[in-house]
Formats: C-alpha cells, structure tokens, sequence
C-alpha cells in the first residue's frame, strides 16, 4: 500500500483574462452549441499560451497550471515555491476545493483543511468566541471538536482577555491571532497554509511557525506551505515544488529546489558589482570587487573603488542581508575607527577580514558610503554574493543549512 | 514521490468536470452545524447595536398594514372578502415577505458571499440555506403579530374570522414558500455570477410580482373585475400559497386542492432546477464575478 496522500495528474487550469463582458453571451452560446451540440472539443481551450506577465499574449485564454504532476506522501511538508503569478495560489486553490480544474484531476485521502487566508468568515459584530465556533465551522469542525478544544484555541491565541468582545474592536494582531489559533487546532490530515505568517508580531510568527513544525513532524501530518519567504520554508519543508509560469521546474527536497529557484530568479551570485546608475552625487560608490572566492572559515579581500569630486574624509559600511532580507551582519570601518580622506578623482580601499563567519549560502550585500551622519552614498541590495562550504577548524566541517547563519570559532574546555 | 496504480482509495477526487446531478448533499450534511452557526450570526448580527433590537421585526409589518390599510383598503377600495382589513393585509404580507426575503437574500448569495466563497471550501449550498432558516426565525416573530392581531379582532369583533383546519397544512405551505423562493433564488443567483443584469430586475421585478399576488387583494375580487385576465394571477404560484394562507388563518380565500398542488409541482422543478444550476456554477464562479 502506497502512503501517497495527494495525487495531482495532468492537472491543468485556464482563465480568461482581460474584461468579461460584452460579447460574453455570444460566445458563451457559442461554445455551448459547438461543445454539447456538435460534441467538438472547446474552442475555448484551443488557444493558450504558458502564463508569462510580462510578455503580451496574443490571446485572452492563460493557462495559470498547465499539465502539472506530482504526488505527496502521508507526514510530508511541501513547500510551494515560485515568482508572483507562477500559479501557486492557483494550484492551492484547486487543492482547497475553492475553484475546479479546467482538466485534469487531483485525487486526496484524508480531510483537506486550508488556509487561503486567516480569518476567513469572521463577523466583526460576534464575539472571539462566537467567532472561533463559526470560523471552525466554516473549515469543517464539528460543534463538539470545536467546543472540547476550546481551551485549548484561546490559550494559544493569548487574546483569553478579549474572548467576549466583538471581534470589531480587536487589533490586527489579535484579530490574526485568533484567526491562526483556530486554524492550528483543525484535525485534518492535510493541512494548506498560504503566507499567513506575513502578518502578527516575531514572537507570533515563531509560535506559528512552530505550530506547524509540530504538525508535520510530530503528528504526521501532511502540509502543503506557500511562502516567499525561503527561510520559513527551509525551516520545516521536507521537500519542495518549484512552480514556474505554471509549470513544474522542478520538486524534490527543499535545499535543491530552493537553490534552483533562487538561481533561476536572477539571485545568481557575483564577485563584482559596478554602479551603473548615472546620478550625480559628489561622492559616489564605482565598484566593489571580492578578491577571492568567499567560504565559511576562509579570509575575505575586497577593494572599493570611489569616484570623488570633493575632498573630504568618508567612512565605508558593507551590509549582509539573508536571501529574505534579513540582517545578519555588518563590516563598517566606523566601528574600527578607520576614516579615509578621500582625493578628487578615484580611491582605492582595500579591506579583509581574516575568518569569514557566516554559514554557506546567499547573502544579499548593500554599501554605505558617509560620515559623521551623512550619507554620501548607499545601495540597496546591490549584489549577491555566494559562500561556499567551509569550516571554521581544520576538523570541524560545517554542515550546510542549520538555519544559523553566523559561525563563530569558540574555545571550549572540559573540566 | 513516485504515482502508484489506479486501483487505491481515495476519499475525494476533484475533477474538472462531473455529473449534473451530483449535488453534494452529504456534505451538505456534514456541515450542518456551519448551517446553525450562520443563522446564529444573522440574528445576533441584526439586532448587535440597535436600541429596539428584535423589535424591528415588528415594525416594517405593521407600517406596511398601516400604509395598504389607508391606500388600498380606503382610498382605492378595494374589498377584502369581507375580513377585517388590518389582518388581510397584515396576513398576506407576513406570507410574502417571507417569500420576498428569501428570494432576494438567496440572489445574491454567490456576490456578497465572493470574498469568503473564494477563500474557503463549503458546500455552497448552506448559505442560501441558512439564509432560508434565518427567515424563519423572523417569520416566526412576524406570525407572533399576527396572532396578536387575531387574538385581538377576537375579542373586539368576534366572528369577523374564523381558523379553519387547513392550517393544518400550514407546515406544508412554508416549506412551499421557503422552496420556491430559494429555488428561484438561486436560479438567479447562478446567473447574475455572469451578467449582472438581473440583479436590478430582482429588486423591482419582486415588488412588481406583489402585485401579481394576491397580497393586497382576494382572488375573488380580481376573478370579478378583470375576469379574462385572472388566470395570469391564478397561474402565479404565490398565489395558491397565499390564498392558502389566508384560508388557513382567517377563513376566507379560494383554497383548492388543485391550485395548491400546483404550487407545488412549480416549487420543486424550480428547486431542483435551482440546485441544479447553483451547485453548476458553484465549482467555477470564484473565476467569473
């Protein structure tokens, strides 16, 4: 017996796009005289073409999936990755019941509980507790599930004090707290979630997050998690499917799939960066070039290059920034109390760090170019750069992926 | 991640395209707790806020007596098989505003319900349901008045009515109302997911339909003076419903078998019909509104 729990076979699905109006009645009798009538196959899905945004089409029928395949295993977490408009949310949605296939099938054991959205339902005039038995309902909980966890929903929403005030008078946060601590208590064998966890504070967001790990590791069952954001996913996917302009690109464990994405998206790593822009700032950034090949453990050189019109001391700042942005570390000659005189015309600096620690993997650098408060230049997110497998010791390799980012040698005595 | 033969069970398989028939009515069932928690909402979130409360249940009917009172009963004269006017009047709208409601309520179940219909997998159908059941609760406030109304024209003018037995069939002549009116709800409902054009003709077309019932005057009185025309009003299947009604309640009215079991035939092709064509654009509808 197979413990495959979701089946996806050459499923497929087509919208219209542009206005729906005018000329619809026609050609909706159209399609029904040629298809039911004459037992021809629909016009409407003759034409089509794979959904790329950016490029015109030259007709309104896109195909947001087209001819996907895959299977999910029973306790498996899946992370659903993929550029705005790759067809995720469509593919939730055809997984959530909440549109149908235009062909193609998707066959499922189990209870499937999604989460296109927290909160679904919820009616500002009743109360937190009114609310949980509706919003419960509406996700398929019996009266009985709901009321014998209901301790249990209020507690993890930590709203206990609000529970019989109309939801109208929460705040965001507390509104998406009780929305999330409902949808975390579903007895459903699987379970899809879609980038709730954009919204509530960290300390809720990691109360999530967790949430949801226990739910795929320690109680087997099987999630299906949409996210832009690649550390979230990385964190508790098992495996990933890479969705591009409606297509599978890829699937398998998540690390590949993540990297593939990331690389197909343009995050491809450099060793150099040239500003290109033209603006016309008395002091500006020209280039910032990495010397040698960055890895965990291993010496860093870079040299800076800056075109000056004025003569006047500067301080320099590289910013280190994960793949979903968030800051990890920071070379600023500030704080080593380096200042540099700049001469009109061209500077070079030169800079090093003997032990780079940061974990392998992308890193989005930005450069800071001012003194004393004044920022003379900066960009943002101006390059990627990649760290290979290092290690910090001779005999300690670190092992990829581990979710820490910073890597610190550090004595360690028995005694 | 491998695909395994065909043979296996699987609990749910979605498809792009299925059986006409294949109505979902044991989900349905499944959620038949949501069904209760919608009409909790309904009625809580009706009176949340308000100083009167419930108490609006009252009022519309009883300014509406008071208005077909003086205009139809007075100014236009128009006879009311010898009933007292206030409970002719206020008998036939508690009938149809049930009806009304539910019609106008369940057509527009697929636009207002868009933004949780798009979220959320259900079974459709238990909106417009609950919108059904809620109805009732505000029909059963309203039949209150109108039994206050007759306790009343009891006492003051005793024998200006009388109950007869066929209200024994009164459970029968609200499950025809809340039928009919969710059928053609839905009807509607489905179609305006597309072509917006029939919501405008809903809110007016209903009103207008009012006065193809017999809710303002008997049956008797339109067979008298517009004899040809009668049996468009007779072909209106309201008007059994109502007439039924009436008779049940008050004692007067045409009530034959044969026109209540008209009704009746009309009230199921339209609910099947209705459920039909619902639970059709149901599966696709998110794409369209």
């Amino acid at each position: 017996m197979s413990d495959t729990v979701i089946k996806v076979e050459n499923l497929s699905k087509a919208y219209q796009i542009g206005q729906i109006g005018t000329g619809t009645v026609s050609r909706d009798i159209e399609r029904f005289v040629r298809t039911k009538v004459l037992g021809k196959e629909d016009p409407f899905l003759k034409i089509g073409e794979t959904n790329d945004r950016s490029k015109k089409g030259t007709s309104n029928i896109v195909w947001s999936l087209r001819d996907i395949n895959f299977g999910i295993n029973q306790g498996d977490a899946v992370g659903i990755i993929g550029k705005n408009g790759a067809g995720k949310s469509t593919l939730l949605k055809l997984l959530s019941r909440v549109t149908s296939p235009t062909t193609g099938e998707i066959s499922v054991k189990g209870r499937i509980a999604s989460l296109l959205e927290v909160g679904t339902g919820f009616h500002p005039e009743l109360t937190g507790r009114e609310n949980i038995y509706l919003n419960g309902a509406i996700l398929g909980m019996r009266k009985k599930e709901i009321t014998r966890k209901l301790d249990e929903i209020i507690d993890f929403s930590g709203v206990e004090r609000y529970i019989d005030t109309p939801v109208k008078r929460y705040s965001s946060g507390m509104y998406v707290r009780l929305a999330f601590a409902v949808a975390a208590h579903l007895e459903s064998e699987i379970l899809i979630v879609d980038e709730v966890l954009a919204v509530g504070d960290a300390e809720f967001q990691k109360k999530c997050l967790g949430k949801m790990g226990d739910i795929s590791k320690g109680e087997g069952r099987t999630i299906l998690f949409v996210s832009h954001n690649m550390a979230a996913i990385q964190n508790f996917c098992t495996k990933g499917i890479f969705l591009k302009n409606g297509e599978i690109d890829s699937t398998g464990g998540i690390a590949k799939v993540v990297d593939r994405y990331l690389q197909s998206e343009k995050l491809l790593y450099s060793t150099s960066y040239k500003n290109l822009k033209t603006t016309a700032k008395p002091i500006r950034l020209k280039s910032f070039d990495l010397i040698n090949d960055l890895s965990t453990g291993a010496p860093m050189n870079f040299e800076v290059c800056i075109d000056s019109q004025v003569a006047r001391t500067t301080e320099f700042a590289i910013g280190f920034r994960s793949i979903d942005s968030s800051a990890v570390m920071q070379l600023y000659s500030g704080h080593v109390g380096e200042f540099f005189d700049l001469k009109e015309g061209l500077n070079v600096i030169q800079g090093s760090l003997g032990s780079l620690p940061l974990s392998s993997g992308n890193y989005v650098l930005n450069f800071w170019l001012g003194s004393g408060g004044i920022e003379y230049d900066f960009h943002s997110a101006a390059m990627t750069v990649l760290v290979h497998e290092g290690a910090i010791r001779e005999n300690g390799p670190i092992s990829t992926r581990n979710g820490y980012p910073v890597i610190l040698d550090t004595k360690w005595i028995q005694k | 991640m491998d695909l395994k033969p065909k043979e296996e069970h699987w609990d749910l398989v979605i498809k792009g395209h299925s059986s006409l028939f294949d109505l979902k009515f044991a989900d349905v069932w499944r959620y038949r707790d949501l069904l209760g928690m919608f009409v909790k909402r309904d009625f809580i979130s009706f009176y949340k806020q308000t100083i009167l409360g419930p108490l609006w249940f009252f009022i519309q009917p009883i300014f509406t007596t008071l208005v077909f009172t003086f205009i139809f009963g007075n100014l236009a004269g128009i006879g009311t098989d010898g009933l007292p006017q206030p409970l002719f009047y206020l008998c036939g709208i508690t009938a149809w505003n049930y009806f009304s409601e539910c019609l106008t309520k369940t057509s527009t179940v697929f636009r207002d319900n868009a933004s949780i219909f798009g979220k959320v997998y259900f079974p459709r159908l238990i909106m417009p349901l609950s919108i059904v059941v809620s109805n009732l609760v505000r029909f059963g406030v309203q039949l209150l008045l109108l039994a206050v109304m007759m306790a009343y024209y009891a006492i003051v003018k005793p024998g200006s009515f009388q109950i007869s037995s066929a209200l024994l069939l009164f459970p029968l002549l609200v499950l025809l109302m809340a039928a009919l009116g969710l059928g053609v709800g839905l009807i509607i409902t489905a179609m305006t997911t597309k072509y917006r054009d029939l919501t405008f003709l809903v809110s007016f077309g209903v009103q207008l339909l009012m006065y193809g019932t017999t809710v303002i005057y008997p049956l008797s009185e339109a067979k008298d003076k517009f004899s040809e025309y009668a049996w468009i009003i007779e072909m209106n299947p309201m008007t059994g419903i109502i007439e039924a009604f009436r008779y049940a309640f008050l004692g007067q009215g045409e009530f034959t078998m044969a026109s209540i079991g008209y009704s009746a035939v009309v009230t199921v092709v339209m609910l099947l019909a209705g459920v039909v064509i619902f639970n059709k654009t149901e599966r696709n509808f998110v794409d369209t509104i």
